[in-house]
């Protein structure tokens, strides 16, 4: 591993997954659960690999993404800062217990490096995930916070901020990557290990002294009247969350057309606004970071001022419902996506601007 | 003090453990569960560790057992309670920790969970109330019901043919080097209450040594599953389910 300090930094040249699992580490995880599957095998097999480094954090190779999940659910009611990482099917597997720790108001960051789909699909790089992230997943009225890194350095600095706002909101935060993202490698900076506060766990189930009441993690209120409680309590937790909305805006300024993306696809229309503004096309970019809560207000705001927006995804169209929502028929909403893997290249993402400004523009 | 019985004035022969609370038991007349959650806290009580024990209470009919054990609970997903336990042992290693399970519960849904959380020697007590039935879900065959056995989903009687024969899981979690006590017993009569509770008291002790996985199989009823008064399931228990579930222990340690 390539290692340089700059500026008193720590710079490493890594790949995605494992600079995820390195910053884990830092951040003061102390319990990591999960099963292997491709493409994010190499965050376990990092963390397993260093795990004699950090004598105090329990690593586990659990017999399944069902079993790995659940032992996050006794791992965070117990007061631990918890991770699980897996790629779409296992995640799949996931959602009965992420809906249980949402109700719960369990804390914990779990990363999806997603992988084409439907089924077994595809090792390839995917983003068809987004539904499942972004709406809860599981059964009942919930969310997981998402948030979508577009680069190793993302990988790194949004675990930090995962455990942070899982822990400020109790409730389970998603890192939503896909295979290109936990593949690739480029230079990060990792920060140093101890700046993440410990969070406050006077709720978790550690064994009950004298003086205080039991501290019971469960997810049952079987009387209606207490289980619409925990509804709206949830959905005011979320009407909070949307002070934590985080976009990128890229040359939105003078822009005609906004090219909306996230993760992987963000870096690619990065890449098409360069290729279309050497054409004098005005292409802008709208980088949605936080997926849930999603920055509807900004997409909708800026509809008064552009003339189209194009959706880029990989997938057949997932994000775009919310870019709708947030356009409301103010303006023309496009999109383009490959799936099962495929990733789109600059070049057809511009073909795509190039028939839509005909039809808009001209 | 409505729950101190006294022979005389000054004499206390019997007084609730502060393991657990007031809330009245949801169970049906005659039911295991009580007297298993009873005997659990008495024995939590008398070694003194309230303070250093997690339970981890199921999906079936002891799914409320936190609200009868006044200790710290985390309720688990179906079948998943040896996961959450194990999620509970590994970050609090020196804690007290068990599950308590039925037998749709850790033999059927969770049955990959039983199997490796023993076969890790998680170092937690798994207690497993075997009633042959689902009782939650309104007396449903579970996979320990017997041959012939009439629940709501086998209404003409369990048929092996069809569905296999019970499973024998603490015969099979024994056989796991992670398994370092196993044993059956049952709650029908004070003197298998006694046994019970020297086999939890066993088991903590193991637990403390850190000796790994503790599995005890509670044979129990389920009057009104099986559709039977309390002391009629009791008779039919030790005449059809004892010769399927012989009580004893299992393993123990030389
Ligand atoms: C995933 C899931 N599947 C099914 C159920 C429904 N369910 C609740 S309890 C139960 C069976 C419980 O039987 P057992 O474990 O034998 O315990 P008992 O009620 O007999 O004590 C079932 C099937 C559920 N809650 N969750």
């Amino acid at each position: 591993m390539d290692m340089a300090i700059e500026n008193g930094k720590e710079m490493r040249l890594m790949k995605g997954n494992e600079a995820l699992a390195e910053a884990a580490f830092r951040a003061g995880m102390k319990a990591y659960f999960g099963y292997p599957i491709t493409p994010q095998s190499e965050i376990l097999e990092y963390l397993a690999f260093h795990a004699p480094e950090h004598p105090d954090v329990v690593v586990l190779q659990a017999e399944s993404e069902l079993a790995a999940i659940n032992m996050v659910y006794g791992a965070s009611g117990a007061g631990a800062r918890v991770m699980t990482s897996s790629s779409s099917p296992g995640i799949s597997l996931m959602q009965e217990g992420l809906s249980y720790m949402t109700s719960a108001h369990l804390p914990a960051l779990i990363v999806n490096v997603q992988r084409g789909g439907p089924g077994l699909g595809t090792i390839q790089p995917s983003q068809s995930d987004y539904f499942q992230a972004v709406k809860g997943g599981g059964h009942g009225d919930y969310h997981l916070l998402v948030l979508a890194p577009a680069s190793v350095q993302e990988m790194v600095d949004f675990v930090f901020e995962g455990f942070r706002l899982s822990e400020k909101y109790r409730n389970p935060v998603m890192i939503l990557a896909d295979g290109a993202l936990g593949q690739m490698m480029e230079k990060v900076v990792l920060p140093p290990a101890g700046t993440l506060p410990k969070a406050d766990v006077s709720w978790a189930s550690t064994g009950k002294p004298a003086a205080r009441e039991r501290n019971i993690i469960t997810s049952l209120f079987i009387q209606p009247e207490k289980m619409e409680m925990i509804n709206l309590g949830l959905q005011e937790k979320y009407k909070k969350m949307e002070s934590e909305i985080r976009y990128e805006l890229i040359e939105c300024n003078d822009a005609e057309i906004v090219l909306v993306a996230f993760g992987l696809t963000a870096r690619i229309c990065q890449k098409v606004i360069e290729l279309g503004r050497e054409k004098g096309i005005k292409i802008g970019l709208v980088r949605p970071i936080t997926l849930f809560p999603f920055p509807y207000d900004i997409l909708n705001r800026m509809a008064d001022s552009v003339e189209a927006f194009l959706a880029v995804e990989m997938n057949a169209g997932q994000m775009l419902e919310d870019v709708r929502l947030a356009v409301n028929g103010k303006k023309p909403v496009h999109f383009y996506g490959r799936t099962g893997g495929m990733i789109p290249s600059p070049e057809e993402v511009l073909r795509k601007v190039g028939a839509i400004i005909e039809r808009v523009l001209v | 003090m409505e729950n101190v019985v006294t022979k005389n004035e000054m004499e206390i022969v019997y007084k609730k453990p502060k393991t657990i609370t007031d809330t009245p038991m949801h169970y049906c007349p005659g039911c295991g569960h009580g007297v298993v959650h009873k005997i659990l806290m008495e024995v939590i009580d008398e070694l003194g560790i309230q303070d250093q024990t997690i339970g981890i209470a199921p999906v079936g009919c002891a799914v409320f057992a936190y609200d009868y054990m006044n200790i710290d609970m985390q309720e688990a997903a179906h079948g998943r309670a040896s996961a959450v336990a194990t999620g509970v042992r590994r970050v609090l290693p020196d804690k007290y920790v068990f599950s308590y399970q039925g037998d749709g519960d850790l033999a059927a849904i969770g049955t990959g969970e039983t199997i490796h959380t023993v076969n890790r020697g998680e170092n937690i007590l798994m207690l497993f109330i075997n009633n042959g039935i689902y009782g939650m879900t309104g007396g449903q065959m579970a996979p320990t019901s017997l041959i012939g056995m009439k629940t709501t989903t086998s209404p003409y009687g369990r048929d092996a043919a069809q569905v296999g024969n019970p499973i024998k899981i603490t015969e099979l979690i024994a056989q796991l080097p992670g398994a370092y006590y196993v044993t059956r017993q049952a709650v029908h009569t004070t003197q298998a209450v006694r046994k019970l509770k020297k086999a939890i008291e066993t088991s903590f002790k193991y637990q403390k040594e850190k000796k790994g996985t503790c599995f005890i199989e509670v044979v129990s009823n389920c009057p009104s599953g099986w559709k039977m008064t309390p002391v009629e399931a009791n008779v039919w228990l030790e005449k059809n389910m004892f010769p399927v579930y012989p009580l004893g222990d299992i393993k123990s340690p030389k």
